[in-house]
């Protein structure tokens, strides 16, 4: 299982490099991928040096080029796919069929992988987008469980890839309005989830703080909690009589668990998300993956996660929290 | 302009779903969209009572599309999804990649769904050679870009607008409404049977926020592009979409069919609010948060 993991900058892809990522993914500094923060992301000048770190240290080099773009702008992302596809790497990771039939046609020779930005969950899609575009590789959402991830590796033409660690998208990605529904701003259209521009932090008069999003409460903490990061998503709501989690609690992926499970259905890559993370997060998401995936794959049958690698993801994890999500079907 | 009516998203009684696609074949209505989108669990009407109900509209005089489910998780949904896209009945409406894969690879014509990302120009002219008829507009879009994707819109391609229903914003392997019931998904009691529009969810300080129907997560305020008739009809837009709410749809179908006969947008408009089931917005059409509401700008 190769290990693909993300950089947000070019310490964050010399630590993902240096703790042993078989694959690095970065995106450039603008609204063509699906973390357009501020302060993140590779200008020109950074890119060429990502991709030579790489290269010089034998590892691949992808970059998500993974929104939606409208007709005004659509250029930028035509160029995006030139400006990867000139710089040598290894793959693109892809969402939108205009920009795949564009990557396709220009650069034949050049891989295309469909993103989990493509909200594609079966062999029949999947076999549409190799067919339309010969995509070598598939990124699942993280909506499917592990009996429903080995059915679709089973029929796919195409090797899968699937989220091994980091923040939880409940929602099939590609296809979730949350954010755009509060700030007129989606992933799919701007690359970012609750963007910063539209969050605020209230204090209030108990000592606690209120999370906005587009000025819509998403949370109250009280003075002795932590506040998160106003995800609607991860928020507490009132349904009926009670105020809970009504989505998902703040919690991320783990699945060092399944590790064994995950090799032995044919999962071909292991993905760490969080290209905003900061690079002591990467290196440390990347070095416990890597000495879980090398464990497994040297004896899956004796592989079980070592205490000190769950304790580092959990630290590394929102509400210090780690969750099997989907892939587990009582989750659901 | 045509009007057509969306497929269910809710979980309604087999009556009540008969009841209202009688109510439908004698309203303005001229496309109907028929089919469980949501949740594959859901099998008061079975397949064979969705043909039966689509040959009554289909002899009513409307153009009948069946349409398929949102998101696909389970080996047995893609298979359902693609014996729908065999039926020899009528034809499809494809919400995912799966059913757009089914239906091209057999040639047939096919309808695309708000929960298709058709973006840009490239995207659509891509679909059109595949067999792509007509397409809806994904309802985070605004005019402007309906403005600019109509321009590049390929020969014979239809254009349809959510007009006038809670936004569809998310789907999840979760299911909300069984949570919200403290119950797991595989033991969810067919709890959605209690919410025919969805299972309110408010903030801490109580605005109406969003609704849980099942796996899907919609806008509490009902998304309305009544008042934008006449910037729709000058776009070019060829079909407005209706969503099913429990209560009043076909009042609210009659709204439009005013509209399109040259009555008043504001009065209509203003009357519309009265039939709704809760608030109102309709943020997206000008590229805003989808759950402002203002007027429309001057055309």
């Amino acid at each position: 299982m190769e290990l693909v993991c993300p950089a947000g900058n070019l310490p964050s892809l010399k630590a993902a490099v240096d703790n042993g990522a078989d694959s690095v993914y970065v995106g450039f500094k603008d609204d063509t991928n699906a973390r357009h923060f501020a302060g993140l992301n590779f200008t020109e000048r950074t890119f060429g040096k990502a991709v030579d770190y790489a290269h010089d240290h034998g590892r691949k080099l992808f970059v998500a080029i993974n929104t939606y773009p409208q007709p005004a702008g659509f250029e930028r992302w035509l160029r995006a796919v030139d400006r990867a596809a000139d710089y040598g790497v290894d793959a693109l990771i892809l969402a939108d069929p205009g920009v795949m039939d564009y990557a396709a046609e220009r650069w034949p020779d050049l891989r295309l992988h469909l993103s989990v930005q493509g909200s594609v969950t079966t062999a029949a899609g999947i076999r549409f987008f190799h067919e339309q575009f010969g995509i070598r590789r598939v990124v699942l959402p993280r909506v499917l469980s592990v009996k429903q991830v080995e059915q679709v590796i089973k029929d796919s033409p195409v090797p899968v890839e699937t989220f091994g660690f980091g923040s939880l998208c409940v929602m099939v990605e590609g296809r979730c309005l949350l954010s755009s529904y509060c700030t007129g701003r989606s992933p799919n259209t701007y690359g970012a989830c609750s963007p910063a521009s539209h969050v605020r932090w209230e204090e209030t008069a108990d000592g606690g703080t209120d999370t906005r999003l587009g000025g819509v409460l998403i949370d109250h903490f009280g003075k002795d909690e932590k506040a998160g990061y106003p995800t609607i998503c991860k928020g507490r709501f009132a349904v009926g009589d009670h105020t809970y989690y009504a989505i998902e609690e703040p919690t991320s992926l783990n699945t060092l668990e399944i590790l064994p499970r995950l090799q032995a259905i044919g999962v071909s890559a292991i993905k760490v998300e969080g290209r905003q993370r900061s690079p002591a997060y990467v290196a440390q998401a990347t070095a416990v993956m890597r000495a879980a995936i090398d464990a497994c794959m040297r004896d899956p049958g004796s592989y079980a996660p070592e205490d000190a690698w769950m304790r580092q993801l959990g630290a590394l994890s929102e509400g210090a929290q780690t969750t099997l999500g989907a892939y587990h079907r009582p989750w659901q | 302009m045509k009007l057509s009516l969306g497929p269910i998203h809710y979980f309604w009684e087999r009556e009540q779903v008969v009841d209202f696609y009688r109510a439908a074949a004698d309203s303005p209505v001229d496309i109907v969209y028929l089919g469980e989108v949501i949740c594959a669990k859901r099998r008061l009407v079975s397949p064979e009572d969705w043909l039966d109900i689509g040959r009554e509209l289909q002899a009513a005089g409307k153009e009948v599309v069946l349409s398929t489910l949102t998101l696909i998780e389970a080996a047995s949904e893609a298979s359902a999804v693609k014996r729908l896209c065999e039926n020899d009945a009528f034809p499809v409406e494809a919400n995912d990649y799966s059913a757009i894969q089914f239906l091209s690879s057999a040639g047939r014509p096919f309808v695309t769904g708000p929960s298709v990302n058709i973006y840009n120009g490239r995207a659509l002219a891509l679909l059109a050679r595949l067999g792509l008829k007509r397409w809806v507009l994904p309802v985070e879009l605004g005019l402007d870009t309906l403005a600019d994707l109509q321009q590049e819109r390929p020969a014979g391609v239809e254009t349809e607008v959510f007009a006038c229903g809670r936004l569809p914003l998310a789907y999840s392997a979760r299911c909300y409404t069984a949570r919200s019931e403290n119950l797991p998904k595989d033991d969810c009691r067919y709890k959605c049977i209690d919410y025919p529009d969805g299972r309110l969810l408010k903030t801490r300080e109580g605005k109406d926020f969003l609704v849980l129907n099942g796996i899907q997560t919609l806008s509490a305020p009902t998304h309305v592009a009544l008042e934008h008739y006449a910037r729709l009809k000058a776009l070019g837009v060829d079909v407005l979409r209706i969503s099913p709410q429990a209560e009043h749809t076909m009042d609210v179908l009659a709204l439009f069919d005013a509209a399109r006969a040259g009555g008043d947008l504001l009065k209509l408009g203003s009357e519309l609010l009265k039939l709704l089931p809760g608030e109102a917005c309709n943020g997206y059409l000008e590229a805003a948060a989808g759950m402002d509401h203002g007027h429309p700008h001057a055309a």
